[in-house]
């Protein structure tokens, strides 16, 4: 069995899923090719956070892109992913924390973000769950949160409504070409060719870009997640704690259903091979007393799950996004570093946009595969349509 | 010397640390228990004097000696009672003693976990009053209360007629006895249950005689409808016949269960293989015969490996412990082996024509209607699920989870589990261990918030 289209994504994570969509929204002819299941990896079991704050300046245009989309779901794929806009609170523990939190708010106050800084009055007027040993917050109001676990399935719904083929539990085995078309072939045999190939399996990635002579210093850890039982609904914002101490970066969101779920102070040992992640019972020890520090009242709760997932991290802490240095008519779009789920829906706007036009108002030069060096790849780049 | 933990109290983890102390290892036994016994032989709490021929009845005898056994050994080893294990992996144990969180580096570890009901749903069930089995035994038991003052018994499995006779022995009113099981399969069963325990399978027989004389109807091949209630209390049940008809009975309580399961999770979270047992239609942790687990230096022993009761989790306590003793190179007495295995064997027959007799009634997964809760943690109806596995293509257990949050909350699914893998494989139309199972996460049972970690006290 051989499938042939305009472009062929492997990997169905939220930036395939969403490419996929969006790509299918242009009229081009699009098969996905899913490892397991839509959405089942980072994609799937990070925190939910759609924050943009935090962000540097220079991914805002990215971030404000995906932004966008996300107050559109219904209309777009259906269904809102649970998306509430409740506001983003990053807090710190020092009265110095301030000075670095308006710094980071003037860095982007030409993208919207309406961020507010608050004293320790304003948040006993505004936040009053927040512990007394915070001393300054920085409040982004149009930062929201999202259920992770059916985003990705949700675009990958829509993108086959819109006429996507999507092949899950679809094993690529290697990769070869077809005339001037890339080619892969499953482990089951089949085959599937396009002149244009995305590559957007995160953690795996890595291997593949270098069947195609373009190595990336990947780094493969899992995040460390928790959720408590239920309490009346009542910690309406995303809090985050702004520190250099590794162990007191926590961050919570309290869901409709009344349910925390937090996350962070280290990550765990993950593996491609095995495609598991564990949490470490230190690191979840250790996120009871940071949760305690940060909202006490969290102390009477209890935990009730905890889980992980194959995340990859690159050292600049960038992601890969755009063509490849080596070989015309090959893209990439992965290496999130932990903070891809608010990025993925303008992530695949913005390689459907790429791959239709060869170009996009996105400015993504700084997320190029090329600046780790590598692109002296088997095959040359003959043609460079990025810019 | 090496370090040796057992986790769980009951017969099985009794005599595994009974066995292991008689050759002067150390060993630590951790029981989620305030005194050890475990479920079956359930002790009552301190300053309670009822004897143990009213406790136990046929089974005084037993348990006396188990509790004699644990009462000598408790100063030889070391007893963390109220403890909870709430992870293992990599050879370390995580348990929390109130608010204490400790960390327990093994060599060998014996899981006896134990079993909890076996449950499926029905309108009405999660009305107060309805109680699961295990639940209405211990009421008894630990308490001397009764969950209702006309209760009906309903689902199926030996425990069925036990709880329902001792209901009746302690003087409360039991309405009627309803199993799922049709006649023919006990009929079918009795030449193997006869042959294989021929004394436990009378004892049985007598069971059910009892109730009889007691005047209690006792119905076989029921199909359960509903649970009745005013809007606070449960006033009735509605159920079809073997014959057919709709029955409507009056009671105030209900005791609900379809055997047990075995709790897998530390077995799961400890990497040990599980394999589907076709018999019992669940999932089991894989273990040679002696209960060495995929894992090297883990053991399984009793209903937290495989549901066959006291007898037979006695016998494989002793047979984990001899494993463990083998593997850190002490002798093993290989007659007494044998025999247990002998022992073994026998009951496993046993087992096998017991869930013959009683079977697990996986087509009433089908009867569920689409409003009945499946998940009550999370409040999720059996046509929410059935939705995901449908319309969301989730046709495998976890993606099911993932999708309508079946088995996400308090619980863990160790309740729903078992019925939402019947109702997603019915509602796709593929066997039940075509769907999976719902991989165990941390922690075992809710961690409180305010847990500190030893070294951090």
């Amino acid at each position: 069995m051989s499938e042939k289209a305009d472009v062929l994504i492997i990997g169905g994570g939220l930036m395939g899923a969403a490419s996929a969509f969006f790509l299918r929204q242009r009229g081009l002819s699009v098969l996905l090719v899913e490892h397991d299941r839509i959405g089942q990896q980072a994609s799937g079991v990070n925190f939910g956070n759609v924050r943009r704050h935090g962000r540097p300046a220079e991914q805002m245009e990215l971030s404000n892109r995906a932004h966008e989309i996300w107050t559109k779901l219904p209309a777009l794929v259906g269904e809102d992913c649970e998306f509430l806009r409740t506001g983003h609170l990053r807090v710190g523990y020092h009265e110095a924390d301030e000075e670095a939190l308006a710094d980071y708010a003037s860095s982007v106050r030409d993208f919207g973000l309406g961020l507010e800084i608050l004293g320790r009055k304003a948040l006993n007027e505004r936040f009053s769950q927040v512990s007394e040993k915070v001393k300054v917050a920085s409040f982004s109001p149009y930062c929201a949160h999202a259920n992770p676990r059916i985003t990705a399935p949700a675009f990958g719904r829509a993108a086959a409504r819109l006429g996507a083929k999507i092949f899950e539990q679809t094993i690529c085995e290697s990769f070869g070409r077809a005339g001037a078309d890339f080619e892969i072939h499953t482990r089951d045999g089949r085959r599937f060719q396009a002149a244009t190939l995305l590559l957007t399996c995160g953690a795996w990635t890595g291997a593949m870009a270098a069947q195609f002579g373009e190595t990336v210093p990947l780094a493969v850890r899992g995040p460390q997640m928790g959720v408590t039982e239920p309490m009346p609904y009542a910690l309406k914002p995303v809090i985050g704690v702004f520190t250099e101490k590794l162990e007191q970066m926590i961050y919570l969101r309290q869901i409709k259903r009344g349910n925390v779920v937090f996350g962070g102070g280290g990550r765990g040992p993950a593996s491609t091979a095995t495609r598991r992640a564990s949490v470490d019972p230190t690191i979840t020890l250790n996120q009871f007393r940071q949760l305690r520090e940060l909202v006490p009242a969290l102390g009477r709760l209890r935990l009730i799950r905890v889980w992980s997932g194959v995340e990859s991290y690159l050292p600049d802490d960038r992601p890969v996004m755009g063509e490849s240095a080596a070989v015309p008519g090959l893209f990439y779009a992965f290496g999130f570093c932990g903070h891809g789920f608010q990025l993925g829906p303008g992530v695949g706007a913005t390689m459907a946009e790429l791959i239709a036009t060869g170009r996009t108002s996105i400015p993504i030069a700084p997320y190029t595969i090329g600046r780790f060096g590598s692109g002296q790849g088997t095959e040359r780049s003959s043609s460079r349509r990025l810019h | 010397m090496p370090d040796i933990v057992i986790i769980g109290a009951g017969p099985a983890g009794i005599r595994a640390a009974e066995t292991l102390a008689e050759q002067r290892l150390p060993v630590t036994l951790v029981d989620e228990g305030e005194r050890g016994g475990g479920q079956i032989y359930r002790r009552q709490p301190a300053g309670f004097r009822r004897s143990y021929a009213s406790l136990y009845g046929s089974e005084a005898g037993k348990a006396k000696a188990l509790h004699d056994t644990f009462d000598r050994l408790k100063a030889r080893i070391d007893y963390r009672p109220n403890t909870l294990a709430w992870n293992i992996a990599d050879n370390v144990l995580h348990t929390v003693t109130g608010a204490v969180a400790r960390r327990l580096r093994f060599d060998a570890a014996i899981l006896a976990t134990g079993a909890t009901d076996r449950l499926i749903p029905v309108d009405g069930w999660t009305t107060p009053g309805v109680y699961s089995l295990g639940a209405a035994q211990i009421a008894l038991k630990a308490q001397a209360c009764a969950i209702g003052g006309a209760v009906v018994f309903m689902g199926t499995g030996p425990l069925l007629y036990l709880v329902a006779c001792q209901y009746v022995k302690a003087g409360a009113r039991v309405a009627a006895v309803l199993d799922t099981s049709p006649l023919s399969a006990r009929h079918q069963a009795l030449p193997r249950l006869l042959t294989s325990r021929p004394g436990l399978a009378l004892r049985g027989l007598r069971l059910i005689l009892q109730l009889r004389s007691a005047g209690i109807p006792v119905e076989t091949g029921i199909t359960p409808l509903a649970i009745a209630n005013d809007g606070a209390n449960v006033t009735g049940l509605r159920y079809r016949s073997s014959s057919g008809e709709i029955e409507e009975l009056a009671c105030d309580a209900v005791g609900l269960g379809y055997h047990l399961r075995p709790e897998t999770q530390l077995a799961d979270l400890a990497g040990c293989a599980l394999s589907f047992d076709e018999t019992s239609r669940l999932w089991l942790p894989k273990t040679d015969p002696d209960g060495r687990a995929s894992v090297a230096g883990l053991y399984l022993a009793g209903d937290g490996a495989r549901i066959a009761g006291a007898d037979a989790a006695e016998i494989s306590g002793r047979l984990a412990a001899y494993a463990v003793l083998a593997d850190l190179g002490h002798g093993v007495p290989e007659s007494k082996r044998r025999a247990l295995h002998r022992a073994a064997r026998r009951l496993e027959r046993f087992r096998l024509a017991l869930a013959q007799a009683f079977p697990w009634p996986h087509w009433l997964a089908g009867e569920i209607a689409d409003e009945v809760l499946v998940c009550r943690c999370e409040k999720i109806s059996a046509g929410e699920l059935r939705h995901a596995a449908t319309t969301l293509g989730a046709a495998e257990l976890n993606r099911a989870k993932a999708f309508s949050r079946v088995g996400m909350g308090r619980c863990q699914g160790r309740y729903c589990g078992t019925i939402a893998a019947e109702i997603v494989a019915a509602t796709c139309g593929r066997p039940v261990d075509g769907v999976g199972r719902l991989r165990g996460q941390a922690p075992v049972k809710p961690l409180p918030l305010a847990t500190t970690a030893e070294e951090a006290a």
